[in-house]
């Protein structure tokens, strides 16, 4: 399926990041919002507010954000794909609702806008410290998907792919921006209608009297009917069975949260998404995401200046984590370096699964600004060593 | 070629518009890479404005400035805050009804040039193209963008009821600079190379 034609602002565009991840949006068939607007997101909100009447949309600002992460999945079940927007402060309150979104399986986009903190931080300065909590913030087990732009460009197709995914697997998915890439303008490029693939809603073909809300086929994501259709529908964060009805034992805890992490897990290749530069052969590899990649091509770049073997894996899903991916990659390089705006979150996974066999350097930031090209490079020559 | 480029300003002088323009000329007229950041910390809620570009023939990788080439100071504050770091030998471009050099202890190692854009601006009609002036001017004396680029530029960006004295405006600034480098004789005629030895000299009028 593809984009509806008046949805998309086709063109070349000078428009910051946070723009173009509500054109992103906007495209992909998202036709409500609810948000609480805060720095550095208040953009992406702002311009959906303009946007949405004219594509039969709507935008609700909310009085806070457990109020918008709920209401957006209101929506969602009555029909409509939806995202809320946000920031640190606000995306921590919505964490209950992430997870309500996990158990219910409500298809939806959390986009959050990452700047420094902990608490209230750096409202107008970036930093990457959300990684962990988007992985693991909400109680419970589950597992969903995080996505990392790094320039407006990708705020843009990103989020495009993000609401698909979302759609897809029907999970909530993480829009992981920044300060920093979400206030950055740059030329935008929006396709034709046309060029962009859209992941219909996966709504049942079957009649309210053989429906079974909860019901799985083989890539074991179930498939949606809305409310006011005709079906009986019951949507609980309770432990469910098929029909969605409250059922509270040992039985049903594993085979429902065994699935929630079976439908990801299952589709490892088609969500290992990233981007590599010169990793065959290279002595060091540095691993970054987000707005950090850029600053670490800068000093890849100036390390092949020096004669090093370096290469660049920039990931474009965080999570589920490319473990296959590091695990076959460890054993073939001295060291895998991570830079990120944090004190050193996604390194313990590249860890984890480097798993000894390589040395992994951490280059870790506390944020409000990016790193300097300089820090990162002294890193992989350490690594080189 | 990375060119790094500041402007700065009060709020209300349309700093953000002028990098808006160039952005747009480098990006969608020139198919150059521009990449722009601003400033929002509570410092650009006091009155001071202030947007940074990297101009680029290839994508832009760290996005904020190390030391501004040019400078475009449209204001005091402005001057003072970020003449300091003006790389030696680049550009700063005032507008000298608002910028006295002398504020600074040490007046920047660059080339200086001064446009009473202000004053322009009101003779056209409306102060507040002051900032269309001012981009007319930096693409005249830096020759960092076309002025065919920045004309569309500008037609990208302001709304079509006020194209017209927007167009002024650019040509204004423009016409100003290309006679600023005749005038001192610093250029033989617009497009050639900068003769050096000449850094030091405060060149507004």
């Amino acid at each position: 399926m593809h984009a509806e034609k008046e949805s998309v602002l086709t063109g070349t565009h000078f428009i910051n990041g946070d723009t173009a991840c509500c054109e992103g949006l906007l495209a992909a068939g998202a036709k409500f919002a609810a948000g609480y607007p805060i720095t550095p997101s208040t953009e992406v909100v702002e311009r959906f507010a303009q946007r949405a009447p004219t594509v039969g949309g709507l935008f609700i600002q909310m009085e806070d954000e457990l109020a918008a992460s709920i209401t957006l999945q209101g929506m969602v079940w009555a029909g409509q794909k939806s995202f809320t927007v946000t920031s640190g402060p606000g995306y921590s309150l919505m964490m209950e609702h992430i997870g309500y979104a996990a158990m219910t399986e409500t298809p939806c986009v959390f986009v959050d806008v990452q700047r420094g903190g902990p608490s209230t931080g750096l409202p107008t300065l970036p930093a990457q410290g959300d990684m962990m909590q988007a992985r693991f913030g909400s109680h419970g087990d589950y597992s969903t998907i995080s996505l990392v732009p790094n320039s407006p460009q990708e705020c843009f197709d990103l989020s495009v792919k993000a609401l698909n995914l979302a759609e897809k697997f029907r999970v909530p998915v993480m829009f992981m921006m920044d300060e920093c890439v979400g206030h950055m303008t740059e030329k935008v490029v929006i396709p034709e209608a046309e060029e962009i693939e859209v992941q219909p809603r996966r709504r049942t073909s079957k009649k309210p009297d053989e429906y079974l809300a909860y019901e799985v086929g083989e890539d074991l994501v179930p498939e949606m009917a809305h409310a006011g259709e005709g079906y009986g529908l019951y949507v609980t964060g309770l432990t469910h069975d098929k029909k969605g009805y409250p059922l509270m034992n040992p039985k049903q805890q594993r085979e429902l949260v065994t699935r929630l992490f079976e439908k990801i897990s299952r589709a490892a290749d088609e969500l290992t998404i990233v981007e590599a530069d010169g990793v065959e052969g290279a002595d060091v590899v540095v691993v970054s995401y987000g707005i950090t990649s850029r600053v670490a091509m800068r000093a890849v770049h100036l390390a092949r200046e020096k004669g090093l073997k370096v290469g660049s894996l920039r990931l474009i899903c965080v999570w589920p984590f490319p473990e296959k991916l590091i695990r076959e990659l460890a054993p073939k390089v001295k060291a895998l370096i991570m830079p990120e705006l944090n004190m050193g979150q996604v390194v313990i996974e590249l860890e984890r699964f480097a798993a000894g066999r390589t040395k992994v350097i951490s280059v870790p930031h506390p944020g409000g600004t990016v790193h300097d090209p300089l820090e990162i490079l002294e890193a992989i020559e350490r690594g080189a060593q | 070629m990375l060119t790094e480029l500041r402007i700065a300003g009060f709020g209300g002088q349309g700093v953000i518009l002028a990098a808006h323009i160039i952005g747009n000329a480098i990006t969608l007229v020139e198919k150059g890479y521009a990449t722009m950041t601003q400033n929002y910390g509570p410092e650009a809620r006091g009155g001071a404005a202030s947007a940074a570009l990297v101009l680029s023939d290839e994508p832009v990788l760290y996005p904020y400035l190390t030391r501004p080439d040019i400078l475009i100071a449209m204001s005091l504050e402005a001057y003072t805050r970020y003449g300091p770091e003006v790389k030696e030998g680049g550009f700063l471009l005032v507008e000298e009804d608002l910028v006295q050099l002398d504020a600074l202890p040490q007046v920047p190692k660059c080339k200086i040039y001064g446009i009473p854009a202000t004053r322009f601006a009101e003779e056209l009609g409306k102060k507040m193209v002051l900032n269309v002036i001012m981009v007319g001017f930096f693409s005249a004396i830096t020759k960092a963008v076309s002025p065919e680029a920045c004309r569309a530029g500008v037609e990208h960006e302001v709304p079509k009821r006020f194209l017209d004295l927007n167009v002024k405006a650019f040509n204004k600034g423009y016409e100003y600079g290309l006679e600023l480098l005749t005038h001192q004789g610093e250029r033989t005629h617009p497009g050639e190379e900068m003769i050096p030895g000449l850094e030091l000299e405060n060149h507004t009028k």
